[in-house]
């Protein structure tokens, strides 16, 4: 295991530099000159060159490219252009709340779905699979940002009980700023569930038919015994790999549900940054994204090979 | 997303049942019934046997003809400014409301179904063409091309696919093409993997092996020989990616990032209605509908084609993940 988690950080090295020449092509080849942006558009083309010569936008790009990795590398991520903050600084302002929407939606929707899919498993093509089902589709169908206007209007514009953006001021502790996060976690929460429940359903639908599912119930255990104790540990097994790649994924920032209830984290900073064209923000979280992303893919890797013992991860690619 | 990943070589080996019968392309409508019949009518007839099926295809049909005519059919100009009915609730006159600027919200709903279909039909269909000739021949030939190929991929499926679709969109510049090539781009590894993998599998089998000894050339062993097997299940992964690439574009252009303004779609159409939530919920009803609509038809069309086309879940039929 320790051989195989070594190789997979190692292989993470060339992935992460091929991922930076693409994130920095991305900023290089973008139309829009940030020295123009910065400077408005009063600006003299004098001013403009000597705001382009201390950004060092006048470089070639493969030295600027170079310079930026060297930086990147000494975890010097600059300042933002629009701000004059830290970049650091931003994104360390930013993670704990995509962090915290992600942990918390991730968690009601597992709470919601495992017992849906095991229900609708338990229930296969009987009515009550046919509801969960109908529940999943919609739930896989419905973009996000509009599940999040429908849950604005009726909650924040009809009925006023839910504030419609933001997560409150930042000094005011959290406890009194919880129900800020009710209607972005509902809103990844609901497609989510969809997700799991699918996947819990089909897993638990195989297992139910594994022999060893047979065996338990022919020496005569409980139905809940078998269920609970047989296939449900078996069936949690491939059900582990999408957890954590939607988890992967939301860590990165909910792009969308970020933005339609200006959620301070992540994912807006990285819109918000490219709209501003703020480019060392941009490069710094889209950095950060990628590293997140592969780094939960091979702890995922490797949970399911701990999980199941049938995998053997040394030869796998 | 994560379907047909480098995990699942298995597909190759079970899907080559299905388009062996590929050779007999012109069969009388009698011996369709039969399992050497013609692949296309089997498929359409085992599409239609189910009540998805149905749906699915009917839905298609319904959304082709909305797309395509619907534009020449619809009651307004799309882009008519009515100054005296802004944001007007749904009426005889204008049958969904209008927008912020007095615009009939029906006829910029039908109108935006065609860079919807775009973005679904189009993108993946390129996504599915340079997937099958990258991982055509990154498994044919193998080797460093391969290993290139497989880089490239490795790169590209590093990025949470919208993140990629962003950055991709940012270096185009914001439209209707750079969305249609972003979702392309974001589709394409898995594509070409699954097609590798498949590709990789039938290499070694004895009729290519026959195919090459008798003199044909790579590019027909290729695409005569190893490409049939690849269809079925390339078919089953591009009707899983069209509804995901029509979110994706209506996400795009709901950030701001997809056609330009007047041109309506459905995402920038909730973009806007999201400004003006207060004074008319009606507006960020309807578009929302049409994404969801459309995509839950076009799921049960990819779930229906799955249980067409693949021969392990004929027999199962009911485990979907």
């Amino acid at each position: 295991m320790q051989r195989y988690l070594a190789r997979r950080l190692l292989l993470l090295i060339p992935t992460l530099l091929l991922a930076s020449v693409l994130i920095f092509a991305i900023i290089a080849l973008a139309p829009g000159d940030p020295a123009r942006m910065m400077l408005g558009s009063q600006a003299t083309p004098e001013e403009i060159e000597v705001e382009r010569e201390r950004l060092g936008l006048n470089q070639p790009i493969p030295v600027r490219y170079a310079i930026w990795l060297t930086d990147v590398a000494k975890l010097n991520l600059g300042v933002s252009q629009s701000n004059r903050r830290p970049v650091a600084a931003l994104i360390g302002d930013a993670l704990p709340y995509t962090l915290r929407l992600a942990l918390i939606s991730l968690g009601v929707a597992m709470l919601i779905g495992f017992p849906l899919g095991i229900l609708a498993a338990l229930n296969a093509n009987r009515r009550l699979d046919a509801i969960v089902t109908a529940i999943n589709s919609l739930g896989l169908a419905m973009p996000a940002f509009w599940l999040g206007l429908l849950l604005i209007l009726l909650f924040s514009v009809e009925l006023k009980w839910l504030p419609a953006s933001g997560m409150g001021e930042p000094n005011r502790p959290l406890y009194e700023r919880l129900h800020y996060l009710i209607m972005p976690v509902a809103t990844i929460a609901f497609s989510n569930l969809s997700v799991f429940s699918r996947y819990v359903r089909s897993a638990m639908i195989d297992v139910l038919s594994a022999d060893y599912v047979r065996t338990a119930r022919a020496k005569g255990l409980a139905e809940q015994a078998v269920v609970v104790r047989h296939a449900l540990r078996n069936a949690m097994i491939p059900v582990v790999t999408i957890v954590g790649i939607q988890f992967g994924r939301l860590l990165g920032g909910a792009v969308v549900t970020e933005s339609v209830f200006a959620y301070p984290g992540i994912g807006r900073l990285v819109i918000n940054s490219i709209a501003n064209r703020d480019y060392p923000v941009v490069q710094a979280t889209l950095m950060l994204v990628v590293l997140i992303f592969l780094i939960t893919n091979i702890i995922v890797d490797a949970s399911y090979a701990y999980l199941d013992p049938r995998v053997k991860l040394e030869r796998g690619r | 997303m994560t379907a047909g990943g480098p995990g699942d070589p298995s597909i190759g080996v079970a899907a080559s049942a299905t388009s062996t019968s590929a050779v007999t392309t012109s069969a009388e409508p009698g011996r369709a019934a039969g399992p050497v019949g013609s692949p296309i009518l089997g498929t359409a007839r085992r599409l239609t046997r189910n009540r998805k099926g149905i749906v699915g295809v009917g839905f298609l049909a319904l959304l082709l003809a909305v797309a395509i005519f619907g534009r020449f059919l619809v009651p307004y100009d799309p882009n008519e400014v009515h100054v005296t009915d802004q944001l007007a609730p749904p009426s005889s006159t204008y049958w969904l409301g209008t927008d912020e600027l007095g615009r009939d919200v029906f006829s910029r709903l039908i109108t935006a179904a065609w860079p919807a279909m775009q973005a679904g039909v189009l993108a993946v269909s390129l996504a599915g063409l340079v997937g099958s000739l990258t991982g055509l021949a990154a498994g044919y030939f193998g080797g460093w091309l391969d290993a290139v190929i497989g880089r490239v991929w490795d790169t590209l499926l590093a990025f949470p696919a919208i993140f990629l679709a962003i950055g991709i969109v940012t270096i185009l510049g914001p439209g209707q093409f750079s969305g249609v090539l972003a979702i392309a781009i974001i589709n394409m590894p898995v594509s070409s993997r699954l097609v590798r993998a498949v590709t990789v599998s039938a290499r070694s089998t004895d009729y290519v092996e026959a195919a090459r000894t008798l003199g044909c050339s790579d590019w027909r062993v290729m695409t005569a020989h190893i490409l049939p097997n690849c269809i079925a299940p390339l078919i089953v992964q591009l009707a899983i990616a069209v509804p995901e690439a029509i979110l994706v574009e209506a996400t795009l252009s709901f950030l701001g990032l997809g056609a330009p303004l007047p041109a309506p779609t459905w995402g920038n159409m909730l973009g806007s209605a999201q400004t003006y939530l207060a004074r008319s919920w009606t507006y960020a009803l309807f578009p929302g509908f049409a994404i969801t609509l459309t995509v839950i038809g076009l799921n049960f069309l990819a779930d229906a084609l799955q249980d067409a086309l693949d021969p392990r879940r004929i027999r199962a039929g009911s485990a979907t993940a």
